[in-house]
């Protein structure tokens, strides 16, 4: 019975190894553990035994039971592991073929100069103001201390409109109109702090000038405003705006007709492996200014136009190309690319749509 | 305004090196554009003296001369025929680049001669035309001296922007005052001493007092005009100021010098007296430019009893200028009104040196002195006899006085002057200064130390305190205003943005993220550009060209020709938008264009073939950007009439309530294409988020919600109508069966062909069905889609059997 019974087994867990297919092994399983099967049989023997054979063959006939049963089960999920792996190996695809994209979109740099400009003035308290680009020329002129026969009128080079108007109709040469506006609406009797950014226009048209470009007008109104704090915000504003430290600027006496004390605004540059970087002070090895900025302290006459006494409030105003701004900034030479829509210069020099300006992450993108 | 160094030294002594005369322009707002010496470029020519000149063995047409440098005799090959021994010349000597053709001199082999230089021309050198022959300078010009010292060029030029409001330093003088000022050396005397005259004085008058108010005249007799000392025409030379004779030169010099514009008449053309008078309409005067000018009567002009011969204070006439053969002339030094001139001017469209300097406002005190210069250097070059001076009118003199509270230089410029250094500051910049006693004086102030300024003659351009301010800052130095930290509030900085600025960044950015590329194009258009939106409000009056005439009255024109620039450069698939102002009559209104051409998705191996842009692509993003922009989109209706620009059966308006259209898109219309060159299928929309309505601020607090806890269930219908029902009028229709149950109703397909009845279409709406406390019953369930089918059949629609 004992050669018997390992003689059994070890045939058994042969055909079992042997197995190369899912239904050869549910055939070794139905002909060994099935109703009829040859194990099945051998425990039914267990029932004729006496006491002492039972306890003596009965375990060895339980073992040939687990053993079978289990090589049966490792033997199935080998099989089931093989016929996966096959499948699987016929699916295989070429991984390296290209995927679509989402077509990734861009924000216009000048866009995001003026939100950076946004950002950077609303932590030192300036809010944006808008007024209209077609502009009647007592905001764009007059009541900017500019009269009809002002000269400095003949170095606006201005758009004028065509037809019947009450007042002669302009496109607005600056947006210095927007700091009347602005001072109008608050009414003459609380400070002011405004930028205005937006499109201004000058019949001028060559390699460095476009006849639209982009403005930032800055206001502020108040008591007690010097020309002192119009610099520290010039310098905090430039050193916020390119995220440098040695930001190094120059003020040079000059004549707004809306200013007075009037200044432009230069910045210095150095050269850094034959690049002008903004930065650093020129006088100390190469470099140079570039001017960025106009600005001065605002008129009383203007102050006046805007409804504010002058002999109470005073204030100072600046002004500064935006398209400029982002040259300086990120590096564009060529003015003109801004307004042509060309999709190769706009997916280079574009912006991220979240590439919002944030005081935490840096203005800068 | 360009002057050279050696003439700002007649005004000015001082010691101060170049490099700092020019530190000190920019630093008191005179900004110095540029600087270039002359002489610089005659580096490597000297005078040299011909010793010998013998013929070439070999040519002809050469010479071989020995040459004196002053250091070394040279051997020099030249070819020119008036060398010869004895001249003295301009030698280039190796090394030195020849100004007229760049090209380096060195040791060289002229027809087997060895020549160590070059013995120059005029021409060669830049200095005239003369190429006959070399230079020939006197006999006893030093051998040996740099070319560039001997004849004086060795002066650099200076150029420097002048603000419209310094008048006076449109003259060399008023220049060397404000150097001065900022302790560049002392102004030297002018010598105004005037040239006695005989007799009685030039037959002039003015009788346009507005318009002249003062004209002054002297004349000389028996000139004669010839060439212009050398030491003038070599200045007027050197800033770009071509001489032209004496006379002449003499009125431009002292214009550059002073700032003081004259006229020279040559008398014997002149019929009767001069007379500054307004213009008759009709008169016509040839301007020195040789353009004939239309005059009206608000224009002053200068006329004998004949004609016009002046545009006063703008141009002379070409008729009464001085020639060669004057001999009589009259020299006028009037005063113009500076709103005058500037009207004129501008009315003419005529700039000149002199209306330049007159609409800015030149020295009203200034007339007596600058006749007797001008006289002098009349009389000094040109000889003749001067006659008496004849004063008409008088200049508006009065000098301006100002009440002055030195403190604002603090207060206002930022910087703490002692009231000691700002007298002196205002002194050495010619005004008057006086401590002001609060005794009835007409500029009264309640401050401690006021000041009582009187402003020079020179100086209109100060009209207040301010002004003086910055005087006194500008000379001390507006560097050494400290900054100052602008007072800010305690705390976090508040938020600034408007709703409408927090709208166009949201808007902007959820297009870009889209994949849409922001562009920004002009805001003015053609007119045939602008025609089929309507045409535009507004037309320019002096467009720069006629592609840029009208202002835009939609996105649209700038987007689609962007389109087609970008097509034909080879992009394959254009997706532009822009955020800004269309112009029209009443407003300038904030929309967004977009504008999609070329093809949505390229081919691909996974999608097959490029897939071009429909109308439900401009659809898609109007419906996005608006739900962005946080317009009620559920409210949204889907209407018609989006214009001609569009394909009328592929387009369609959005509008919250009948009237208010906040959207318009579809295909573009072929006409329109074929205008703007394109070609392909191009859709387009616009955004009119002006006419969104505004958010109600309602704080942060959400609406209370909890997700429902049983889960909604979906059941299918597929409707039979008629072709021309409106799929969104049955999907709201389905939608509104039961506002409570019904959450979602989405059209999943559109059929029409077999088993449709023709003339009918099939649609299948999936609603989606969300239970409340407890679940669906099968009932609930009936009863629910009996209500869907109700609905429909009011749309006109049948379940489909």
């Amino acid at each position: 019975m004992t050669t018997d019974l390992d003689q059994l087994r070890t045939d058994l867990l042969g055909s079992i190894e042997a197995a190369t297919a899912l239904d050869a092994i549910e055939a070794v399983r139905v002909s060994t553990l099935g109703k009829q099967g040859s194990v099945t049989g051998l425990l039914k023997t267990l029932g004729g035994m006496s006491p002492e054979e039972r306890q003596q063959t009965g375990p060895r006939i339980h073992a040939l039971r687990e053993a079978v049963s289990e090589a049966l089960g490792a033997r199935k999920a080998s099989l089931e592991a093989e016929a996966l792996n096959a499948k699987l190996a016929s699916e295989t695809l070429d991984m390296t073929l290209p995927v679509d994209g989402v077509p990734a979109g861009s924000v216009h740099p000048v866009s995001q100069v003026m939100d950076e400009l946004a950002e950077i003035f609303a932590d030192l308290g300036f809010a944006v103001a808008t007024g209209p680009e077609i502009e009647d020329d007592w905001h764009n002129f007059s009541a900017l201390n500019i009269p009809e026969t002002h000269p400095a009128r003949a170095m606006h080079d201005t758009f004028y409109l065509a037809g019947d108007h009450a007042t002669p109709m302009v496109l607005r040469t600056h947006t210095s109109p927007v700091q009347i506006r602005a001072m109008k609406a608050a009414g003459g009797n609380k400070p002011v702090r405004i930028i205005a950014p937006g499109r201004t226009y000058r019949s001028d048209s060559d390699a460095t000038h476009t006849p639209m470009f982009h403005q930032v007008e800055g206001l502020v109104i108040d008591k007690g405003i010097t020309l002192g704090h119009l610099k520290w915000t010039l310098e905090t504003f430039l050193k916020a705006f390119f995220e440098r430290d040695d930001i190094v600027l120059r003020l040079r006496p000059s004549y707004f007709p809306f200013t007075e004390p009037s200044a432009e605004v230069d910045i210095g540059f150095t050269v850094i492996n034959g690049k002008r970087v903004i930065g650093g002070d020129p006088t100390k090895g190469e470099g140079g200014w570039m001017e960025v900025l106009g600005s001065g302290m605002v008129h009383s006459k203007v102050i006046e136009a805007g409804g504010f006494d002058p002999n109470e409030w005073q204030g100072f105003a600046f002004g500064c190309g935006i398209d400029r701004l982002a040259m300086l900034k990120y590096g564009m030479d060529d003015l003109r690319a801004f307004f042509d829509g060309d999709l190769r210069w706009l997916k280079h020099y574009g912006f991220s749509a979240l590439d919002v300006p944030t005081l935490s992450g840096g203005v800068g993108a | 305004m360009k002057f050279t160094l050696s003439w700002l030294h007649e005004h000015l002594d001082t010691e101060a090196s170049l490099d700092a005369i020019l530190e000190a322009l920019t630093r008191v707002g005179l900004e110095v554009e540029g600087v270039e010496n002359p002489g610089e470029k005659l580096n490597g020519f000297r005078v040299a003296k011909v010793l010998t000149a013998e013929p070439h063995p070999q040519a002809d047409k050469l010479q071989v001369l020995t040459v004196d440098t002053g250091a070394e005799v040279l051997q020099v090959v030249c070819g020119a025929p008036n060398a010869r021994a004895g001249l003295v010349g301009v030698l280039g000597t190796p090394g030195a680049v020849v100004p007229a053709n760049g090209m380096q001199l060195k040791v060289a082999a002229v027809r087997g001669v060895e020549s160590n230089g070059m013995m120059c021309s005029t021409r060669e050198l830049e200095l005239g035309e003369d190429h006959e022959g070399i230079i020939e300078l006197p006999a006893d010009a030093p051998v040996g001296t740099a070319f560039s010292e001997y004849a004086g060029l060795n002066d650099p030029v200076i150029d420097v922007s002048i603000t419209p409001n310094r008048q006076d330093c449109m003259g060399v003088r008023g220049i060397a005052r404000d150097l001065a000022a900022a302790g560049l050396g002392t102004l030297k005397p002018l010598d105004v001493t005037p040239v006695a005259g005989e007799g009685a004085g030039p037959d002039v008058r003015t009788d346009d007092a507005e318009g002249c108010p003062a004209f002054f005249g002297q004349s000389v007799s028996g000139v004669t005009n010839g060439e212009a000392p050398e030491w003038m025409r070599n200045r007027l030379t050197a800033i770009g100021q071509k001489p032209i004779s004496a006379l002449v030169d003499i009125t431009n010099y002292v214009m550059i010098d002073l700032g003081r514009p004259l006229h020279v008449y040559d008398r014997a053309k002149l019929s009767g007296g001069l007379v500054a008078r307004k213009a008759k309409d009709g008169e016509e005067v040839l301007a020195l430019n040789g353009k004939t000018y239309a005059l009206t009567s608000t224009m002053t002009v200068i006329a004998d009893d004949a004609a016009v011969h002046d545009i006063g204070g703008i141009m002379g006439g070409e008729h009464s200028g001085c020639s060669e053969t004057t001999t009589d002339v009259l020299i006028e030094c009037a005063y113009f009104d500076p709103e005058h001139i500037a009207r004129t001017g501008q009315k003419l469209l005529l700039t000149s040196d002199a209306r330049t300097r007159f609409e800015r406002g030149v020295d009203p005190a200034f007339l007596e002195d600058g006749l007797a210069i001008a006289t002098r250097l009349v009389t000094q070059i040109c000889g003749g006899k001067a006659s008496g001076i004849t004063r008409s009118g008088a200049a508006p003199t009065d000098r301006r006085i100002i009440g002055y509270d030195p403190n604002l230089a603090e207060t206002l410029g930022g910087l703490a002057v002692p009231v000691s250094r700002q007298e002196e500051i205002l002194e050495s910049l010619g005004f008057t200064v006086e401590p002001l006693d609060n005794n009835g004086d007409p500029c009264d102030l309640d401050a401690v130390d006021a000041l009582r300024v009187t402003v020079p003659s020179w100086r209109g351009d100060v009209e207040g305190a301010p002004d003086l301010v910055e005087e006194v800052i500008r000379i001390e130095g507006i560097d050494n205003v400290p900054s100052t930290p602008l007072p800010r509030v305690p705390g976090v900085a508040r938020p600034t943005a408007t709703a409408e600025q927090k709208l166009e960044r949201k808007v902007r950015r959820t297009a870009a993220a889209r994949g849409l590329h922001e562009a920004v194009t002009w805001s003015f258009i053609s007119e045939s550009e602008a025609a089929p939106f309507g045409g535009g409000a507004w037309t320019l009056a002096n467009p720069i060209s006629e592609d840029m005439k009208v202002m835009r009255p939609s996105l649209l024109p700038g987007l689609l020709a962007a389109a087609e620039r970008n097509l034909k450069r080879g992009a394959s698939s254009v997706r532009l938008f822009e955020l800004g102002r269309r112009y029209l009559a009443d407003k300038e209104r904030l929309t967004l264009g977009i504008v999609l051409a070329g093809s949505r998705s390229p081919r691909g191996w996974q999608a097959g073939k490029a897939q071009g842009f429909d109308a439900f692509d401009a659809k898609a993003e109007a419906l996005a950007l608006l739900e962005a922009a946080g317009a009620p989109v559920a409210n949204l209706q889907v209407m018609g009439e989006a214009g001609d620009v569009y394909h009328p059966g592929q387009s369609a308006t959005l509008r919250l309530g009948p009237k208010n259209v906040v959207a318009a898109f579809g295909k573009v219309h072929p006409s329109v294409l074929k205008a703007f060159d394109l070609d392909g299928d191009v859709v387009a929309l616009e955004l009119y988020l002006d006419a969104l309505p505004a958010r109600k601020a309602s704080g942060f607090m959400r609406v209370p919600y909890t997700p429902p806890a049983l889960q909604a269930v979906t059941r299918d219908f597929a409707f039979l109508v008629g072709n021309d029902v409106a799929a969104g009028d049955l999907v709201r229709a389905v939608k509104g069966a039961d506002k409570a149950l019904i959450v979602d109703a989405r059209l999943f397909d559109v059929f029409t062909g077999q088993g449709v009845p023709e003339g009918q279409k099939s649609l299948a709406i999936e609603v989606t069905l969300q239970p409340g406390e407890k679940s669906f019953t099968d009932a609930d369930l009936k009863a629910l889609a009996d209500k869907v089918v109700a609905a429909a059949a009011k749309q006109g629609a049948t379940l489909r059997g």
